[in-house]
């Protein structure tokens, strides 16, 4: 029926229902890959063998010690892998190495009966390292040009020019850090052989289809002889996107080779120090305002932290470069984007995927140069917005342009923010030991694989003979609710209630050759492949009823289990009599669908194109309260207004919102990877290893008082029933966070004065931030002649 | 001697020969309980917690949530355990949906999303749904976010619900997608429990008595003494055991670090372990007391303690760790002790041989080390009374909700006629070990309490300890805190009524 974006009347999505496994997760009864071996019998445990070195070469590795330990089956190394030795697509990541690139780098693996005996197992297992001179920061990498990859520049206009005849112009280097997934489960593989003969891997993964192939190259198989099934994952974020691989590869091959179930599950400290992380990214800027306030260039650098490999660090980059626009019209801009190499682990996909990084750039650039402009910082931002017409840097129209201004404006009003100014005014003149502030900031978030190629799904529905329903599709569920809007869209595509769909685990053996469930894709690519299923088998049955009712196919309608056609509505058919009928009439009752996004191109080599279907649109505003003895803060309110399209499912949209929200204020605020950067014996060593030292945001950092809105009346053409991608976006509406830190921070000190803040925004960065402030309202107090120059990197020249 | 076993979800299920290792949440797992998860292994984020029944005074039983993940499962010997699954169950091919009050609120506001914390957040939730001293037919007006208290405003309204429902129970569970938002909405819309709800009656009983409960395998034993004598005994002869109390420590020391101690002595529900008196001019506090025990036992009597209680690690932990643990362990960053430092404290040590008492200030000798001797165990906590009545506990950490100081300081003062009489200050995560600041001390006594003594003690204090440079704070940093410290204590003190909460 009609386009992709129409709703028929009574629609179950934009229905908001609990997601589909909520009672499964309450009870205890949702399984997730580690809880499959204990329903297995004779199953070995993996350990590895981690290298205490940043960067060595291994002379030797004996493995007998370990073999003598009770229990132990078997130590797996580079020498038994029949295929290709590597756990990623650029055959830059050997999956036993040789030479150790990262402290804690896995050399072989231990498989034993027990998890106790593959621990004791890895212990005796001996190797001897060469050390060799590491790279471990980014300041490190950069003096020694120890870089990976293109490097790539996103330019229009002429920058050099517009700087130098800039009315204003300002430049800052900022550090932005990187971020561990955390999610709540870590990875986990479990693989056997099958009664018939395929290699079986159940996999924490968000790629079972990459995992397929790297499973099959590893083992020198093919890709048909392996399948992967997800059934759920406990959290991925980004991270179970290539970094499940080589785990899965390794208890693949321990499986083939010991013709036994292997399971392979990393304990937090495992996963911590095995896997990849958000890039830490270092910038440097020079941006150039005119009198009024509005950007006329930006120059800057972004080196990314890749750490060893090169995973998914170019296309990370790709979007870092694509969004350090954000919402705002850059008529000149220059940026030059690069990816350091350093011996860290192999830094990955993460929610915004670049993006946040990116936006982090500009808004630090507002933020900073604001007080300079003499301008409050959130008109400084509203002046600079993208309007119908423009175009990204990339050469993108900005379409609904208008949207951005129309979200902004009905921020403002929701959040009250005219009256909470003077508040907050009120508050900071009467407290002197606490200051108040708003931050408010947007977010304009490109949706599309940046990889043209990505941009397509496939789906399985099947319609049995009782009318019930089973659909399959190539989207992993990892929490975001993608199971429960796909069933939502199959149930208002049939015209039946939700109750008759049922959803089957992602697998590789029935929707081959998926894109990740990445890039906030999966509701559009899978939603518009399903909803092309459906249609198929809607279009084979509404021909069934035209027949008996006496009509023309088009003229059937199909609504909550009944079909009726156009005049006949007394006169219903239930789904499952019609769906009957059509195995008696020969007519096949199910389908494959497919799904490319059209309208996509992209020229990686020049950075132009269109690469993405459509923007998604967004801001927020954040109240925090600062304490001046600690520089401990509270995040006393958050609105937000977020442009979802019409909402496939409206509880799962603000979930989404909410919990994105919260998780970019645990980077921008909280979360703290520390790495050893010593000359000592424990150079590269992570130091946050652990959830006692890495600290996540817990019930004391969500927004004390939380409002979400969906934009409404917000159709989007061309994506499944009106609606738009909601994964990504809302992390990065937490800049707000930190922009509401150093406007709180600079209420300590005198006006006009620009505010350094380190990032992540930790309670003692924010107390130095205010202690700068408080120094300089002081100085400033002095009798003229006394000032002390307060330093401060923005300069104007 | 009766075999080793373990009542989970109304069902007895044996564990003989489990070795002394096997945490609870492993030996779950393996019986096919796989609700309960494995998130971080050190007890920070409560996918593993489940329900234990406690004793709670005059015969009654306290449904307790506690990390599973850390104590060993014959810790649980002849105990009774409920975990999510035991609460309520899914809709099955041939079974209804069945959901536990919790579970329904959980489920129905969108207080799951990946679903792998849920077990636990179910667990904690239901624990403090069955609380007994919640009100869930309280006022049932939510205060506005904003209490007015002079000096500072601060909201804790939100993390107490119309219901009674206490936000801070569910400190010690993590969860990465949700943001919260629609948990606390869980937890703020539960009423009370039906009248005959079998979970909230099993509570009119008495808990499982302790079993002296002997194993072993895999060369390790684990003994439950029935006896101070013959836990005294054992110790005596076996200096280096493990003595156990809520495993939050040793726990961790297993998982994290592989520790396999040959002999774990359980001394959790040893009465002598766990008294608490108040006498006229001391209370004495047992070891063995979880810190949850302790903070409902002093009912607010000690307001210094009830200013720590709710910033010691999370719920979770409270409900297994003990002051004898905390002082036992004698981490640099352990948060009892600067407070029961500026208490003026003293710990019973006891042996085979006799009782000692040590002032505290006096028995921390260097980085986790103390003079407590071989075979000697920490019995009680001794406080003098009367207290200083000017107190204030403060802790820097990066979070709120169960963090690991980067320092805390703890302040008793005693005013006479705005004059300091005597003044006693605790602090941690400054040095290697918990430390008075006796030259702030001198600073302040015997000087008015005004603005300028304690700009000029708060100078003092900046030059306290040794700090050093970590993964938590700078030394720099700490040396700030520790000058702030003082001058917000003044701030609150001196701004009347100060009831500042602190972070």
């Amino acid at each position: 029926m009609k386009s992709l974006a129409d709703r028929p009347v009574n629609p179950v999505v934009g229905v908001p229902v609990a997601h589909e496994s909520a009672a499964l997760h309450v009870t205890g009864t949702a399984l997730y890959t580690d809880d499959l071996p204990i329903r297995n019998s004779d199953v070995l445990h993996a350990w590895p063998v981690q290298a205490p070195h940043a960067h060595a070469r291994v002379t030797q590795l004996r493995t007998a010690p370990a073999l003598s330990v009770p229990g132990v089956v078997r130590v797996l190394t580079g020498a038994d892998v029949p295929g290709i030795n590597d756990a990623g697509t650029k055959h830059d990541e050997p999956l036993f190495p040789s030479e150790v690139m990262y402290y804690g780098h896995a050399v072989c693996w231990v498989l034993a009966e027990n998890p106790e005996a593959a621990r004791l197992g890895a212990e005796a297992v001996e190797v001897d390292y060469e050390p060799l001179p590491s790279i471990v920061t980014l300041a490190e990498a950069i003096e020694k040009k120890s870089f990976q990859g293109d490097q790539p520049t996103v330019a229009r206009g002429d920058a050099g020019s517009a700087l130098a005849s800039a009315a204003h112009r300002f430049s800052g280097e900022v550090e932005i850090g990187g971020q561990e997934h955390f999610y709540l489960e870590t990875h986990a593989s479990f693989v056997y052989v099958d009664e018939s003969g395929q290699v079986f891997v159940h996999s924490s993964t968000q790629h079972p289809t990459e995992t397929q192939e790297i499973v099959a190259h590893v083992l020198g198989l093919t890709s048909s002889q392996v399948t992967v099934q997800c059934l759920r994952m406990g959290g991925a974020f980004g991270g179970k996107e290539m970094q499940p691989h080589g785990f899965a590869a390794v208890a693949a091959l321990g499986a083939t080779l010991t013709g036994r179930p292997v399971r392979l599950r990393l304990n937090r400290t495992q996963d911590i120090t095995l896997t990849g992380k958000r890039h830490p990214f270092a910038a440097t800027w020079e941006a150039g305002f005119d009198d009024s306030g509005r950007l006329v260039a930006l120059r800057a650098t972004l080196t990314s932290d890749g750490g060893w490999s090169l995973d998914l660090s170019q296309p990370v980059l790709a979007r870092a470069l694509c969004h350090i626009d954000n919402a705002y019209w850059i008529p000149n801009i220059e940026v030059l984007g690069r990816i350091a190499k350093t011996n860290k682990t192999s830094q990955t996909a993460f929610r915004g995927f670049g993006g946040p990084q990116g936006m982090f750039v500009i808004e630090e650039v507002m933020g900073r140069c604001a007080p300079l402009l003499g301008l409050e910082p959130s008109e400084l931002r509203r002046r600079n917005f993208y309007i119908p017409g423009q175009s990204t840097p990339y050469g993108q129209p900005v379409r609904h342009a208008e949207r951005l201004h129309a979200v902004w404006e009905q921020l403002l009003g929701n959040a009250d923010v005219e009256r909470r100014r003077t508040e907050i005014a009120e508050f900071n003149a009467t407290h002197r030991h606490t200051r108040r502030a708003l931050g408010i900031t947007p977010v304009k978030f490109g949706i599309s694989f940046n990889l043209t190629a990505f941009n397509q799904a496939g789906a399985l529905v099947h319609v049995y003979k009782d009318g019930s329903v089973l659909i399959n599709h190539g989207g992993t569920e990892m929490g975001q609710g993608l199971h429960t809007k796909m069933r939502q869209v199959a149930a208002t595509a049939l015209g039946v209630p939700l109750a008759c769909i049922r959803l089957a685990p992602t697998r590789t053996d029935k929707v081959p050759n998926t894109s990740a469930t990445a890039a906030s894709s999966g509701a559009d690519l899978n939603g518009a492949a399903i909803r092309n299923a459906c249609d198929q088998i809607r279009d084979r049955l509404a021909e069934v009823a035209a027949r008996k009712l006496n009509i023309h196919p088009d003229d059937v309608r199909f609504d909550d289990g009944t079909v009726t056609g156009i005049g006949f509505s007394d006169d219903g058919i239930p789904f499952a009599e019609l769906v009957n009928d059509a195995y008696f009439q020969r007519v096949s009752l199910w389908a494959a669908g497919y799904y490319r996004t059209s309208g996509l191109h992209w020229d990686a080599s020049r950075m132009q194109g269109e690469p993405f279907k459509y923007f998604t649109y967004a801001a927020a505003v954040s109240e925090v309260e600062v304490d001046g003895f600690t520089g401990a803060y509270r995040l006393v309110r958050t609105d937000i207004v977020h442009d979802v399209g019409d909402s496939l499912s409206p509880l799962i949209d603000v979930g989404q919102i909410e919990g994105g929200f919260v998780q970019g204020a645990g980077w921008l605020t909280l979360e703290d990877l520390r790495w050893d950067i010593s000359e000592g014996q424990r150079r590269g060593r992570l130091d946050t290893q652990s959830a006692s030292t890495y600290k996540l945001p817990s019930f004391s950092e969500m927004p004390e008082d939380f409002r979400v809105h969906l934009f409404e009346r917000a159709t989007e053409s061309g994506v499944i029933y009106g609606s738009k991608a909601v994964g990504e976006p809302p992390l990065m509406l937490a800049l707000s966070v930190r922009e509401a830190l150093r406007q709180a921070a600079a209420a300590f000190g005198p006006e006009g004065r620009s505010v350094e803040l380190a990032s992540p925004a930790t309670p003692e960065a924010v107390y130095w931030a205010l202690d700068r402030a408080r120094t300089a309202a002081r100085e400033a107090a002095k009798p003229a002649g006394m000032h002390a120059p307060v330093p401060s990197p923005v300069r104007a020249q | 001697m009766d075999a080793t076993q373990i009542t989970v979800n109304g069902k007895v299920r044996p564990c003989e020969g489990i070795s002394p290792h096997l945490r609870l949440l492993d030996w779950l797992r393996a019986e096919g309980l796989t609700g309960a998860k494995e998130g971080c292994a050190e007890g920070e984020c409560g996918a593993c917690a489940v329900l234990v029944a406690r004793p709670d005074g005059d015969g009654r039983t306290r449904w307790t949530s506690v990390n599973a993940c850390l104590p060993p499962a014959l810790a649980f010997d002849g105990q009774e355990v409920v975990t999510a699954e035991g609460l309520g169950s899914a809709a099955g091919p041939r079974t209804a949906e069945d959901l536990h009050p919790v579970q329904r609120e959980m489920a129905d506001r969108g207080g799951s999303q990946c679903g792998y914390c849920t077990p636990g957040f179910v667990c904690s939730m239901a624990a403090e749904y069955y609380r007994p001293e919640r009100d869930a037919t309280g006022s049932g007006e939510r205060v506005e976010t904003g209490t007015a208290v002079v000096g500072e405003e601060h909201a804790s309204d939100h993390e107490s619900g119309p219901n009674g429902f206490d936000l801070s129970s569910l400190s010690g569970n993590l969860c990465r997608c949700t943001g919260y938002r629609p948990i606390r909405d869980a937890a703020y819309a539960l009423g009370a429990p039906a009248e005959d709800d079998p979970v909230l009656r099993r509570q009119d009983r008495p808990a499982p008595a302790a079993r002296p409960t002997r194993a072993a395998a895999g060369g390790s034993r684990f003994i439950r003494p029935d006896s101070m004598e013959e836990l005294l005994g054992l110790l005596e002869q076996n200096p280096d055991a493990q003595v156990l109390a809520g495993a939050t420590d040793a726990g961790v020391e297993v998982n994290l670090r592989h520790s396999r101690p040959q002999m774990v002595l359980a001394v959790d529900r040893l009465d002598p372990l766990r008294v608490l008196t108040l006498g006229t001019d001391r209370m004495e506090i047992g070891t063995a007391l979880t810190l949850s025990e302790v903070e409902r036992g002093l009912a607010g009597r000690v307001p210094l303690l009830d200013q720590l209680f709710p910033q010691f690690a999370s719920r979770l932990i409270r409900n297994s760790a003990t002051l004898g643990g905390n002082l036992a362990t004698g981490s640099p960053i352990g948060d009892t002790a600067p407070a029961l430092l500026a208490l003026d404290a003293s710990v019973v040590l006891a042996s085979a041989g006799g009782e000692r008492e040590v002032p505290l200030a006096e028995y921390f000798t260097g980085y986790r080390q103390s003079v407590r001797r071989p075979g000697e165990l920490l019995r009680a906590v001794h406080l003098p009374l009367p207290l200083a009545e000017t107190t204030a506990f403060y802790k820097i950490a990066k979070r709120r909700f169960d963090d690991i100081s980067s320092v805390a300081v703890a302040f008793a003062l005693r005013l006479e006629d705005g004059v300091i009489a005597s003044a006693r200050i605790g602090m941690n995560g400054v040095a290697a070990m918990p430390l008075r600041a006796l030259r702030t001390e001198d600073a302040l006594t015997g000087r008015p309490w005004t603005e300028e003594t304690a700009a000029d003690a708060a100078a003092v204090m900046e030059t306290e300890g040794t700090p050093i440079d970590d993964l938590r704070a700078t030394a720099r940093y700490r040396s700030a805190m520790l000058g702030q410290s003082v001058l917000r204590f003044y701030a609150q003190t001196t701004a009347a009524p100060a009831l500042e909460v602190t972070r």
